[in-house]
């Protein structure tokens, strides 16, 4: 296995051919390390590897490398994930050393959600560089073992390069096209948006098999379970580039009162059954937000355990 | 041209709350041309505070200059012999303004009318966008004629985010996404092959980043 680009759980899952599981943890809105060692635990042996989101929304939270750092002393593989918005080249590129020094071994790339949308929107932003760049950043830094001066780096970072993928975004017909761009800069796998027009996302996949998009990385179909009518409402409504089509949310109105949730996983699991035999598909994100302890249940039910051990 | 918004009435009244006797200095230059600053906008602002003292039952003495430009010493030197008779002075130029006078006259006080807010023009009557962010290295040939810069919320050089909806950007539906309009125009153009290159990290050395800016013409220095 000495072709391994980072060694991660989630690389070798994913070269051993095995559909991939992957899930999300976001970290405290303080220091509360117990709170997060709870969360983890229940994580634990259900996903390859755990998105660790950083400043999601725009809102300060745990550093995302802080968390990663507990997650794997948790056991559990996490997937560090770095923004834009927040750090110059200098920062991404001293986090990206410090991060691969405590053994993470997977960062997802992002360009972040504006600071408006957050709990400090007064603050200034960086994009020094964008996600792009970052994607492309840390493969020179891996397998040229250089900084983006081209100075040589001492011992190179060693990750499994993530970047993201929002099929629902516009404009819709060049979005497989930057997703190539992503994969041409570098990026290993990727993760989608939360999908949960699913027409569309056939589409846009099949356009993504047309171009061979898919040979070339490893992507991930975004779910994250609906926990109420509100909440799909909500997505739809006011997160930006989130399609929430009106038959799921009159599907999950007609579940009846008290068992909106149990139909938000059912649409989560028909989805997943859908994707494990889609083209081009090589596994699922699953993004239970702050919904952590359901997760085993929904792995049970979607037959994605036992995870490989490789 | 440099864009600039009024500041409120309330705040320049706090400004020269200890004046009796003030100039307020227009300048015919950009903010004159987006109507904030210019001989027009003096004559506004001078009745509004004389009345506002009013108010308060207390007077106050308000002059009114215009002068040609305000980022140039040659008309600054034009109110030498007046800038002292007065308490303070308020310059309704953009941010160049007050400082260049600041500096020509270390004695008086100098108070901003105005928020500069960026370099752009008018897209219809009575509406001023950003079309340039100053960053000392022009790229917009590779994007169309739009600058991603400037008029992207994250200045993203390699394509639209994930926020992009209905030619939208995510931080308002007042804001155009300029990606959008980058990508329609190359796809209309039948050139998106332009936009599928990674452009690497720009260098932000020109840019404010680098420290201020200056430019010299060696044929113009004496």
């Amino acid at each position: 296995m000495s072709d391994l680009k980072s060694g991660s759980n989630l690389e070798k899952v994913l070269k051993a051919g095995h559909f991939a599981f992957t899930g999300e943890c976001g970290p405290p809105k303080g220091a509360n390390v117990e709170h997060l060692k709870e969360k983890v635990a229940h994580l634990k042996g259900m996903v390859d590897a755990v998105n660790v989101t950083d400043n999601q929304t725009a809102v300060v939270r745990m550093s995302s490398w802080a968390a990663s750092t507990i997650m794997l002393q948790e056991g559990v593989e996490p997937n560090f994930q770095m923004v834009c918005r927040d750090r110059n080249r200098l920062a991404m590129m001293s986090d990206i050393l410090g991060v691969s020094a405590m053994g993470i071994r997977n960062m997802l790339c992002l360009s972040g959600d504006h600071q408006r949308f957050g709990n400090h929107p007064q603050s200034k932003n960086v994009y020094d560089i964008d996600s792009m760049q970052l994607i492309a950043l840390a493969k020179k830094m891996r397998d040229e073992g250089r900084f983006l001066n081209d100075e040589e780096i001492d011992v190179p970072p060693r990750l499994f390069i993530g970047a993201a993928a929002n099929p629902f975004a516009e404009p819709h017909e060049f979005r497989p096209y930057r997703l190539a761009k992503k994969v041409e800069a570098g990026a290993d796998f990727i993760q989608t948006q939360c999908i949960y027009n699913m027409d569309r996302f056939r589409a846009f996949m099949k356009r993504v098999v047309d171009m061979g998009i898919h040979e070339k990385c490893s992507i991930l179909a975004g779910v994250t379970p609906m926990k109420s009518v509100g909440m799909a409402k909500y997505m739809g409504k006011m997160v930006p580039g989130m399609d929430v089509p009106d038959e799921l949310i009159q599907r999950l109105q007609g579940a009846g009162k008290g068992k909106v949730a149990e139909e938000g996983i059912r649409f989560a699991l028909e989805q997943i059954e859908e994707f494990r035999e889609m083209e081009g598909v090589a596994g699922v994100h699953l993004m239970a937000i702050e919904w952590e302890h359901r997760v085993p249940e929904i792995a049970e039910r979607a037959g994605m355990l036992p995870r490989p051990r490789v | 041209m440099i864009i600039a918004d009024r500041k409120p009435l309330a705040e320049l009244l706090e400004m020269i709350q200890d004046c009796d006797r003030i100039l307020i200095l227009g300048c015919k230059g950009c903010v004159t041309v987006c109507n904030v600053g210019g001989a027009k906008e003096v004559g506004i602002l001078a009745s509004a505070l004389k009345i506002a003292r009013k108010k308060e039952g207390r007077t106050l003495e308000v002059d009114e200059r215009t002068l040609e430009r305000q980022c140039d010493p040659e008309y600054i030197e034009q109110v030498k012999n007046e800038v002292g008779d007065y308490d303070a002075v308020i310059s309704m130029a953009c941010g160049v303004g007050p400082q260049f006078l600041s500096t020509a006259y270390p004695e008086q006080r100098f108070y901003p009318a105005v928020n500069t807010t960026s370099f752009g023009g008018a897209v219809q009557h009575g509406v001023w966008e950003e079309r340039c962010a100053g960053c000392g290295q022009c790229v917009i040939h590779y994007f169309g004629g739009m600058c991603p810069i400037a008029r992207c919320s994250k200045s993203l050089l390699n394509g639209p985010c994930g926020g992009s909806a209905g030619g939208k950007c995510e931080i308002s539906k007042d804001v155009d996404c300029i990606w959008d309009m980058i990508v329609r125009k190359k796809t209309e153009q039948g050139r998106l092959e332009d936009l599928l290159d990674v452009k690497p990290p720009k260098s932000w050395d020109t840019a404010r980043d680098g420290g201020p800016r200056r430019s010299v013409r060696e044929e113009l220095v004496q």
